[in-house]
């Protein structure tokens, strides 16, 4: 008797299965379920776009409606990938314009997109309706205007981050006047000056609008005349906050901020002048949100600022504070472990923190820990490398213990200043739910890497820069690499000979080393500068630039690198 | 692109004598401390807090110059180029100093060059800060208001504003700090 479900009734099942990691585990059932999954997965998901073929997804999944893509590696962020590494969007967006015509969305995270990629998004989706691009690049404002002409049921249209080739602000005229269905635009990364009457027009005629993020070149006096035309935001995006304005003028934008009455989330705030921070206060009481990197908090606003926000701010889920560009420099800095802690005191749902500061101790940690055990997401800079807690002089090893203990739900870990291995210990022990761990300057040996790749359960993506170890720990837990998403190690002690032993010993990863000055020979023990590994099923990559070798399975070969232009 | 990093020093070191540490550098984590000199002789008494020098926390004595080190601190330059083209634009070849006020969650910088003298600075700091300061004078320092402008000086020692010539003054300001009530009434006259 044939005990299946028939694919109607799972199918049906399968339609209540959102997430992706579930529908991963549904796929590898039974070929039945993998067969009816697959058949309805709408929403495609590949954190990383060389572990599998653009052709073998779009095959794969006949009703997708939504493609994510990441390229880069995160570190690239920080100018340790050279520029034309890779991660290139095209031949991902050409195979789904042959295949996938009803494809709906696109989200590109550190992928180079150019503009006749997106000029064959506008010209292939004809139900295209969100483009999300983060931290992306290679493209102009003329492809932007393209997707704005054309797609008719644009509703999301985000630079978040991107570097772009500006070439003016008429893109935004390109929305045709027919185009109502706005619901988020963010050209907060651009340069250039809108026309302010393009930018009106699209307000008053966008009434799902729920999303705006403006760039800096909107000054402070237009916001009022934008915000009139838009009272249901629910996520904020100041131009720039530093124009004088008279009694009149502040007392119109006062009112016009407090009638957003659904707003979330608040950003942009571009040279906020501390004066004009009260105008805000009728937002803090709603606001989940707020990310203050360019309201330069560390040169104007300290500790006592934020505990402001910590009074104020009682919905605040996600704070990041960013150096200003003088801290950048100086070591005068009067933001310090205080400011975070107040915020850790007084906002109960806080779950995901971006902090930069010169130096901490581990009382502050211990104390950020016991107030907020609900950390999802804690991302801790602290600028001066090897610094100890300034107090004791001792490592920052029980304060991180402190939040992996505690923090049961701890996705993201940044752990800096001064830690030995005994802190990689503590992680790799009560860190179980860790899917992100970014480390720098610190650990003594392998020790450390190995507590890590054994005991970190979930750990899924891992990035290490200037750390005292390489070889016996990368060896030694090479199996678990497979079950990552990728490993990035650079300025630490690996050398070429464990390299290719890793190469060889796991066949479905790409060992990826990064030289920009490639040595003459190489023999086994010479170092490597850079290397960057992760599983993948589609085998070596056929882009790399002459910087990048793939190290080939054969013991023989040594590195190739294949490359078909 | 310069990497200046750990693998610079790999042929040579031992992994038991590890001890990572900048370039320029001995040792990694070991920062000695000094307490800020409080008041020197010929300089107007000033009562120096202790809060004060424990909430800095950070040593006083010259770091050792920062090499500059690849994609640190982890901002992405993008972030970093916004920033630095905007103070360019602004700055220039001004003397920026930060001002605080007792009491204000919040501070300023301000370009020391812009006045001529001090009516015209302390009028701007008036206007900043909504407060109003007294009548100087030399003998007594400011009467007539509980806020009292000072300044840190390169020395290291807060000094009452207006007590150097003008020159020497902008010359030397590292940083203001309007104290207000209790510390300021704490303000001797006269040396």
């Amino acid at each position: 008797m044939d005990r299946r479900f028939p694919f109607k009734v799972l199918e049906h099942i399968f339609s209540f299965v959102d997430s992706n990691e579930d529908r991963n585990s549904v796929s590898l059932v039974c070929k039945s379920w993998f067969e009816t999954e697959r058949r309805t997965r709408k929403r495609v998901f590949v954190g990383n776009c060389y572990a599998v073929s653009p052709l073998k997804v779009a095959r794969r999944f006949p009703k997708m409606r939504s493609l994510t893509l990441k390229g880069k590696p995160h570190f690239a962020d920080y100018n340790l990938v050279p520029d034309g590494w890779g991660g290139y969007a095209w031949p991902w967006i050409e195979a789904m314009a042959a295949r996938r015509p009803f494809l709906e969305e696109i989200r590109l995270k550190r992928m180079v997109v150019t503009d006749e990629c997106l000029e064959k998004i506008a010209a292939s989706f004809r139900d295209f309706k969100t483009l999300v691009l983060t931290s992306c690049e290679g493209f102009s404002t003329d492809g932007i205007a393209a997707i704005a002409s054309t797609c008719r049921k644009l509703r999301d249209l985000e630079l978040r981050e991107c570097i772009v080739d500006d070439l003016g602000g008429d893109w935004l005229s390109y929305f045709p006047e027919t185009s109502t269905s706005l619901v988020s635009i963010d050209f907060s990364c651009l340069d250039s000056e809108v026309k302010l009457s393009d930018l009106e027009r699209l307000l008053s005629r966008s009434p799902n609008l729920k999303s705006l993020k403006l760039n800096r070149s909107v000054t402070l006096d237009v916001l009022e005349s934008l915000l009139r035309r838009a009272p249901q935001l629910v996520e904020l995006g100041t131009g720039s906050f530093s124009d004088e304005l008279d009694p009149e003028e502040i007392a119109k934008l006062t009112k016009a901020l407090s009638e957003l009455k659904q707003l979330k989330s608040l950003s942009g705030l571009w040279d906020l002048l501390p004066e004009y921070i009260p105008l805000l206060y009728s937002l803090c009481p709603r606001l989940t949100s707020l990310n203050l990197s360019y309201a330069t908090v560390m040169d104007l606003i300290e500790d006592k600022g934020l505990k402001t926000v910590a009074l104020c701010c009682k919905e605040l889920r996600e704070l990041r504070v960013f150096p200003s560009g003088a801290d950048l420099d100086e070591t005068d800095v009067t933001l310090t472990e205080q400011g975070l802690v107040s915020v850790s005191e007084g906002c109960p749902k806080l779950e995901s923190v971006l902090y930069f500061c010169v130096q901490f101790t581990n009382a502050a940690l211990v104390s950020i820990a016991k107030n907020r055990p609900n950390f999802r997401c804690f991302r801790l800079c602290v600028m001066e490398p090897f610094a100890p807690d300034y107090r004791t002089q001792q490592p920052l090893d029980e304060g991180f213990k402190a939040i992996v203990e505690r923090c049961k739900d701890l996705r993201r870990l940044s752990v800096s200043g001064l830690l030995t291995d005994k802190a990689f210990e503590y992680i790799g022990v009560h860190a179980k739910k860790l899917r992100m761990l970014s480390i720098a300057f610190a650990g003594d040996s392998d020790l450390m890497l190995h507590h890590l790749l054994s005991g970190c359960q979930s750990l899924k993506k891992l990035e290490i820069r200037d750390c005292p170890f390489g070889d016996t720990a990368l060896l030694e837990n090479a199996a678990k690499l497979e079950t990552m998403r990728s490993l990035w190690m650079s300025s630490c002690f690996v050398s070429f000979g464990a390299c290719k032993q890793l190469s060889q010993k796991m066949p479905r990863l790409n060992v990826e080393v990064i030289d920009e000055h490639p040595p003459k020979t190489r023999p086994d023990s010479s170092p490597v500068e850079r290397i960057y590994i992760y599983r993948t099923v589609a085998g070596p990559r056929l882009d790399t630039p002459e910087f990048v070798w793939t190290i080939h399975k054969s013991p023989e070969v040594g590195v190739s690198r294949l490359s078909i232009r | 692109m310069e990497n200046v990093g750990v693998c610079d020093e790999f042929v040579n070191l031992k992994a038991t004598e590890l001890r990572l540490g900048l370039p320029g550098t001995e040792d990694g984590g070991e920062e000695e401390r000094q307490k800020v000199s409080c008041c020197k002789s010929n300089k107007r008494a000033f009562p120096e807090t202790e809060k004060d020098i424990e909430s800095t926390g950070k040593t006083e004595t010259a770091s050792p110059p920062k090499a500059q080190i690849v994609g640190w601190p982890p901002v992405r330059s993008y972030r970093k180029n916004n920033i630095q083209t905007k103070k360019n634009e602004s700055e220039g070849q001004g003397m920026y100093v930060k001002v605080s006020m007792d009491g204000a969650p919040y501070l300023r910088k301000i370009d020391l060059t812009v006045y001529k003298q001090y009516p015209e600075l302390m009028k701007s700091l008036e206007n900043m800060f909504k407060f109003s300061v007294g009548e100087y004078c030399e003998r007594e320092g400011y009467k007539g208001s509980e806020f009292v402008p000072t300044y840190e000086d390169k020395d290291g020692d807060w000094m009452l504003v207006g007590d150097v010539p003008w020159e020497m003054f902008v010359s030397s300001c590292k940083r203001l700090r309007i104290m207000k009530g209790s510390e300021a009434k704490g303000l001797g006259c006269g040396v």
